[in-house]
């Protein structure tokens, strides 16, 4: 059962990392364009075969 | 800033060979399914042997369709999508190779072992502990070529497809190692490191992550890609994409133990585990609107193309399964689903549906894109749908009904307070019609299935198939500014996003377990519960081989008609020496756990040769092998001391003299049959059975279910 206490503990490490990464990822600003991404992913196949 | 132009090229081989091996495994897993139904309604279908009854029949056909047919497809789907979205060839063909070769291997490992009756009995977790890490290695080159892919890519955005991709990789790994983690006995015989309640937490943090994160984030993905490239219409909210995949890959793991409900599993966990599935409603339709929403506007086309059709039909079945889903986790609701064939028609709508649907739509968008041609006949597309969807419908509507009627009869009292339908065999052999009508709607899909092979054979026969896609794309550049960094950077850097989805995935687990593995007062300790006896743990591993937990639960659950039908209701402390747990998840047959005493050798001696003999009507396979086959007994000194590894308090130096004492035992099981019993199976059947058979560790096992808290109470203590 030792390895599941191991597991859980870096699993906290980890957990708490996310806490922080959470806000930081919030106010980073990453939902900002919301549109582009879509719209960028139709083009794909229409370039290739121009050479 | 205009850069040169890179030219590269696509691999679409690897995307080709998943393709053809996710539709030759769906024949193979349907059809398998087909005749596991058919076995319900005709038990001689069970044909006598072990390889094929239901027992072992079951976990192949989940295994073929969840891990062969759907796993296949996702791959093949991804190794598409990710080139395109990231503008950069596959980081590695070795790898590709690896892992496609890898995977047909595991699967044919699974095809093999599984009707050998070579398994953990864990719940689409079955397969042995060498075949489970040749999983690991394979996940790993699946996960080190997509991250190398994305590290190599052109392109800046990280598409919220890709997103999904991830999570998947990240959690199954986590996932499949820490609930396959066993102690080996055999290269063919493990025990789960976990016992009990414990055991089946983890099997259920598993088991609905496994629907989660195999059979839903990466077909979320899929969706996200091909129902856009379909319909040709930008996703009707990237920012709801964004803000559903958080949420969900937040939630989900949270909601194992709604499998659990009413368990003996702690009342706090049971209770967490209801309330995240309620609240993955939100994020489970965000997708489904996501999804339906695109098609605004576009509906024109989801009339006269069947490839929108199927992925229509895929959407809505996600939605409905991802609003019942929610609905079953409530407790009430629960107590009469549970057990019943309500949970079958719940899955099959999210993999007949969902599933399915996408995975036929895909291949039919693919196949003529990769063969340079159109699709052979639209026609029979058509068709396929037509009969695909009277399939699910036939499917999951005799199900439902079945659900219901059979939760119904086992809790119908009559006037003067007894159990109606005593007689739990009742309750079965009213659904038989039922059971012939699902025959008749998995029929109808397999049809629809087979007309498609046919449609996409003639669609390869008539293209060319180009192995290379030339692509050209300028190299992506590296000037980022301090502003820059802050802006989006999750979306650009894919092993933060990797770490990310690790760590939101992780709190779930970890509030779960923490408390249950730490506070041991969640499981009270009965002193009166003692480890299996050698004999007792032979007859559970016969069990386990024939996959009885896959038709008989063993927990009887706190309700009156329960402790009516079967005795005391389950407890925590009964299980702390189960290693697997054997709860079961549906009661095709009565549940066994309070079965030790209720019925004399005889009648299980009787009953295990042919049901039919002490049960009229049973639909229970025979089981003939084991009064033939002798137990062997070469490793039961080795399963003791691999018990005291886990824990279980066996004395010191009892494996030394574990087979004395499993002699002395088949003696005494051996001993209380009648001889008119055995007389009359030399008479009738010609058959000499031995003390020595498999049969008689099997009724010790039975006969030990549920018996050590039958002593009185004063010889009881809690911890609590």
């Amino acid at each position: 059962m030792s390895a599941m206490f191991i597991l859980i503990g870096a699993s906290l490490l980890v957990a708490v990392g996310f806490l922080f990464a959470f806000f930081w990822a919030a106010g980073s600003g990453q939902y900002e364009d919301g549109y582009t991404p879509s719209v960028r992913v139709l083009f794909d196949d229409e370039k290739p075969d121009k050479d | 800033m205009q850069q040169q132009l890179e030219t590269f090229k696509y691999d679409n081989r690897i995307v080709r060979n998943f393709v053809y091996a996710s539709v030759l495994f769906a024949a193979i897993g349907m059809l398998v399914g087909l005749l596991a139904a058919l076995q319900l309604v005709y038990p001689s279908l069970n044909l006598n042997l072990p390889f094929t009854t239901f027992g072992r029949i079951r976990p192949l056909h989940t295994n073929a369709v969840i891990f062969a047919f759907v796993g296949n497809a996702m791959f093949a789907g991804i190794y598409y999508s990710l080139q395109r979205l990231l503008k950069a060839p596959l980081f590695s063909r070795a790898l590709s190779e690896f892992h496609f070769w890898g995977w047909q291997a595991i699967i044919l490992a699974a095809a093999i072992t599984l009707p050998m009756g070579l398994t953990s009995s864990k719940e689409y977790a079955e397969l042995e502990w060498p075949i489970d890490i040749a999983i690991a290695l394979v996940w790993v080159a699946f996960g080190v070529n997509m991250i190398g892919t994305i590290l190599k890519r052109r392109t800046e955005h990280i598409y919220v497809a890709i997103w999904f991709y991830l999570a998947t990789w990240v959690t199954v790994a986590m996932l499949h190692i820490v609930n396959s983690l066993a102690v080996p006995v055999s290269l063919t015989k493990s025990y789960s490191l976990y016992a009990g309640v414990q055991d089946a937490l983890v099997q259920w943090w598993y088991g609905h992550n496994a629907v989660a994160f195999f059979l839903t984030t990466p077909y979320l993905g899929l969706m996200y890609y091909f129902l856009v490239k379909a319909a040709n219409r930008p996703v009707f909210s990237y920012r709801l994409s964004i803000v559903h995949f958080w949420s969900l890959i937040f939630l989900y793991i949270w909601a194992g133990p709604h499998h659990l409900l009413y368990t003996a599993l702690p009342d706090w966990a049971q209770s967490l585990g209801t309330v995240f599935s309620i609240m993955l409603i939100a994020p489970s339709w965000g997708g489904m609107v996501n999804g339906l929403m695109t098609l605004r506007g576009a509906w024109d086309k989801v009339r006269e193309d069947p490839i929108l059709k199927f992925m229509v039909v895929a959407v809505t079945a996600y939605g409905m399964a991802t609003l019942e889903g929610p609905m079953l986790s409530l407790k009430n609701v629960n107590a009469i689903s549970h057990f019943t064939d309500w949970t079958v028609a719940h899955v099959h709508v999210g993999a007949l549906g969902w599933n399915g649907f996408l995975s036929f739509a895909m291949f039919y968008w693919l196949l003529p894109r990769m063969f340079n041609t159109e699709l052979y006949s639209k026609r029979l597309a058509n068709i396929h749908f037509w009969i695909g969807t009277l399939g699910i419908i036939f499917y999951a509507v005799p199900m439902y009904w079945a659900g219901w009627t059979q939760a119904s009869m086992w809790k119908q009292f009559d006037e003067a307070g007894a159990l109606q339908y005593k007689n739990f065999l009742d309750t079965v052999t009213q659904l038989k019609p039922l059971y012939m009508l699902r025959a008749v709607g998995g029929t109808l899909y397999i049809t629809g299935f087979f007309v498609m092979v046919y449609n996409l054979w003639k669609t390869v026969a008539q293209g060319k198939f180009v192995a290379e896609e030339a692509a050209q794309a300028p190299a992506r550049g590296h000037q980022t500014t301090a502003n820059e960094f802050w802006h989006r950077v999750l979306e650009r850097r894919p092993m933060q996003l990797l770490a990310l989805s690790f760590v939101a995935v992780a709190i779930g687990g970890i509030i779960e377990f923490v408390p249950t593995f730490l506070i041991k007062s969640n499981i009270p300790t009965l002193q009166a519960v003692k480890p299996y006896t050698p004999l007792e743990l032979e007859g559970r591993d016969i069990y386990i081989r024939e996959g009885c937990n896959n038709c008989h639960s063993q927990m009887v659950r706190p309700f009156r008609s329960e402790t009516a039908r079967y005795g005391e209701y389950s407890k925590a402390g009964e299980f702390v020496y189960d290693h697997p747990f054997l709860w079961g998840s549906k009661r095709t047959g009565p549940d066994l756990h309070r079965e030790g005493g209720l019925r004399n050798n005889d009648w299980h001696f009787k009953h295990m040769y042919d049901p039919t003999i002490t049960s009229e009507q049973s639909i229970m396979p025979r089981y003939p092998w084991l009064y033939t086959s002798k137990l062997d007994a070469s490793l039961t000194a080795a399963k003791i001391r691999a018990m005291q590894t886990l824990g279980v308090p066996y004395e010191k130096g009892f494996d030394q003299v574990a087979g004395e004492a499993l002699a002395k035992q088949q003696e005494d099981v051996y001993g209380a049959i009648s001889k008119e019993t055995m007389d009359k199976f030399q008479q009738t059947f010609g058959l000499t059975v031995g003390k020595d058979a498999e049969i008689i560790a099997l009724i010790a096992y039975l006969q030990r279910l549920g018996t050590d808290i039958k002593t009185p109470p004063s010889a009881q203590s809690t911890t609590r």
